[in-house]
């Protein structure tokens, strides 16, 4: 049976209002793939239109398969037929090339308009059914949407998690120009690094992007009053607003998970503490009081406390304190390390994302995972300069930036550790990747 | 009693104790600043010694203690080392001539950046080199300047002054920018 379903149309006004693309396209390299991936077909969609389609949907779904690993897509030399609907299956044929699952659609314009129809079929080849279905419509410049779609539905039915295809990320890019300027340029693309464009560009530094929990809104510091103060701005419209000018450091913007407050640190009473501002109020309250550095806040699940990272012990560890909570009840997180940074928990609510320097002697970073109930911990990286790690909305990987060959870029490495890509740059450094929020 | 007033403390009794030194001493100084010049981006390196090139004093002859004076102002950029967020002690006596100077023009206005080096995160960055510019900052006021003279502002690891991961581009990279405006 079939779905009739068409994208949401404040993408289209999306697409028409950002259309300018970035100059610094990044493309995607994986760099180690799963040990034992799921082999799946995925053959090209057929296309009853005239003309050649900007997009290859069917490409498109075996990148995104391919790239977080847990599959791997059948080469189309080898394909002993093209299907591109139901009729035309023959399992065997996919049996014999050992395929546990396939893949078939086909495009066609729909009549009397400029939009295209794409309709997809999902087939396990074992017990020979069809497990999904439905025709997706959008515009020509929505093609690469609707392939993203696809991949959820099949990411989902084979791995029963949540597909992240469709999310995009936030990063910042230092452009070095000359000794006297480097410029810099708030990017959102997809999750892939495709269709990059520009939010924000100054020549004073841009850090810290952190979306709204509706994808709509990004919160970051810019030091374009040559001071650092948090703004909010609207994604779709360009529209920004300045909401903080407290005296000193203004940093580190959060989003609260149910969108109401923002934590973030300020210094204006001394030294780096934690506060949140409720965003409807613009009520101020103070989370931490300690004269050594408190920074790097990230939001429990449920709104009600934070994780942050202190120097209060000498060096930085990680700490978590309840909003509303005396500043003295603080609860830390974090031992076996010689410093433990910027941590946040994946959706599980267990497993503590971070950055790691495990003794003094050694002076290296790395993104690791500490579960607070076992206290095992996993170094997910071998690198050194490893920061920023930001999880996708499923919790399935974690990006974060590196430095390759002495350039900043955006490596994404599964919570296992098994599957690794790398988003290099064209141009510039790229740097504090923030992965959206499940965004449909 | 906090940490930081406690220092606050410390570095006023190092003041008084050094304006007593400044006050006898007449040569061990050109060597430190040379050191530091050497260092130092902006400030150029000939500026140790030579009263010659100096002919902007109206009374002819420039006294030992203003030719001193003249050299640490020539000093903007000071160095930390890796995690430390107090300024070095062989900075101290040049410190000490920016805050006379700014104590003897109260019209002048500065602004202390601080900057670190890439390791560790972003945000930790950006707090230390808050915590350094603070440390330039008390030690300028302790000695006469005023609050309302100095700006501060951290960039963190963003405004590197070189590019790279060697250990000579790191170490250039902590530091405390004094900016005149």
């Amino acid at each position: 049976m079939n779905l009739r379903k068409s994208l949401p149309s404040f993408l289209v006004c999306s697409l028409f209002l950002l259309s300018f693309s970035a100059n610094a396209e990044l493309s995607i390299q994986i760099t180690q793939g799963s040990d034992n991936p799921i082999p799946i077909a995925v053959v090209p969609f057929s296309w009853q239109g005239n003309g050649v389609l900007s997009e290859d949907i069917s490409q498109i779904v075996m990148n995104d398969l391919e790239q977080v690993g847990e599959f791997s897509p059948l080469s189309r030399s080898n394909m002993l037929s093209m299907p591109s609907e139901e009729q035309e299956v023959f399992y065997s044929d996919w049996r014999i090339l050992a395929q546990d699952y396939l893949l078939v659609g086909k495009i066609d314009r729909t009549p009397g308009s400029q939009l295209v129809q794409v309709q997809y079929e999902f087939f396990d080849i074992n017990r020979e059914i069809k497990l999904a279905g439905e025709v997706l419509t959008g515009s020509v410049t929505q093609l690469r949407d609707i392939a993203h779609e696809i991949s959820n539905v099949v990411f989902e039915q084979v791995t029963g998690t949540r597909g992240a295809f469709t999310s995009e990320i936030l990063y910042v890019v230092a452009e070095y120009m000359n000794p006297e300027r480097t410029n810099f340029r708030l990017e959102k693309a997809d999750y892939d690094g495709q269709r990059a464009q520009i939010l924000l560009e100054s020549v004073e530094p841009i850090m810290s992007p952190s979306w709204s929990p509706t994808g709509r809104d990004v919160a970051y510091v810019s030091f374009e009053t040559e001071l650092p103060r948090i703004y909010i701005q609207n994604i779709a419209t360009g529209d920004r607003r300045q909401i903080t000018n407290y005296p000193n450091l203004n940093s580190s913007p959060e989003w609260s998970p149910d969108g109401t407050k923002l934590a973030m640190v300020l210094s204006k009473d001394g030294s780096p503490d934690i506060y949140v501002q409720d965003l409807t109020t613009n009520q101020l309250i103070r989370v931490t009081d300690h004269p050594l550095i408190d920074t790097e806040p990230s939001w429990t699940a449920d709104s009600k406390s934070i994780i942050f990272m202190s120097e209060r012990t000498g060096q930085p560890q990680i700490y978590q304190i309840e909003l509303g909570a005396s500043s003295f009840n603080v609860e830390r997180l974090t031992y076996d390390c010689f410093q433990c940074l910027n941590a946040k928990f994946l959706p599980d609510g267990v497993n503590l994302v971070h950055v790691r320097r495990e003794t003094r002697q050694d002076p290296n970073y790395q993104i690791a995972v500490l579960n607070i109930e076992t206290l095992r911990v996993i170094t997910l990286t071998n690198t050194s300069l490893d920061e920023s790690p930001s999880i996708a909305p499923n919790g399935s990987m974690i990006m974060y930036a590196t430095k390759f060959n002495g350039r900043g870029v955006l490596d994404a490495v599964s919570i296992d550790g098994a599957v690794r890509f790398r988003l290099p740059s064209t141009q510039g450094d790229v740097r504090e990747p923030a992965w959206s929020p499940f965004l449909n | 009693m906090t940490k930081q007033s406690i220092q606050t403390i410390k570095m006023g009794l190092m003041a008084i104790s050094l304006f007593a030194l400044v006050a006898c001493s007449s040569t061990s100084d050109t060597e430190e600043s040379a050191m530091d010049g050497e260092a130092s981006s902006s400030s150029g390196s000939s500026n140790n010694g030579s009263a010659r090139t100096n002919p902007g004093s109206t009374s002819g002859q420039l006294t030992q203690e203003e030719i001193r004076a003249q050299n640490a102002l020539r000093q903007t950029v000071f160095y930390f080392d890796f995690d430390i967020a107090e300024f070095k002690p062989a900075d101290r006596e040049t410190l000490s001539f920016h805050a006379r100077d700014l104590a003897a023009n109260s019209s002048k206005r500065i602004r202390l950046e601080g900057h670190g080096d890439e390791r560790g995160t972003r945000e930790y960055n950006l707090a230390l080199g808050e915590r350094r510019a603070n440390s330039v900052l008390n030690y300028l006021i302790v000695n006469g300047a005023s609050r309302s003279q100095i700006e501060v502002v951290s960039y963190g690891e963003e405004q590197p002054a070189q590019a790279g991961q060697s250990d000579n581009a790191y170490s250039r990279n902590r530091r405390v920018e004094v900016i005149s405006r």
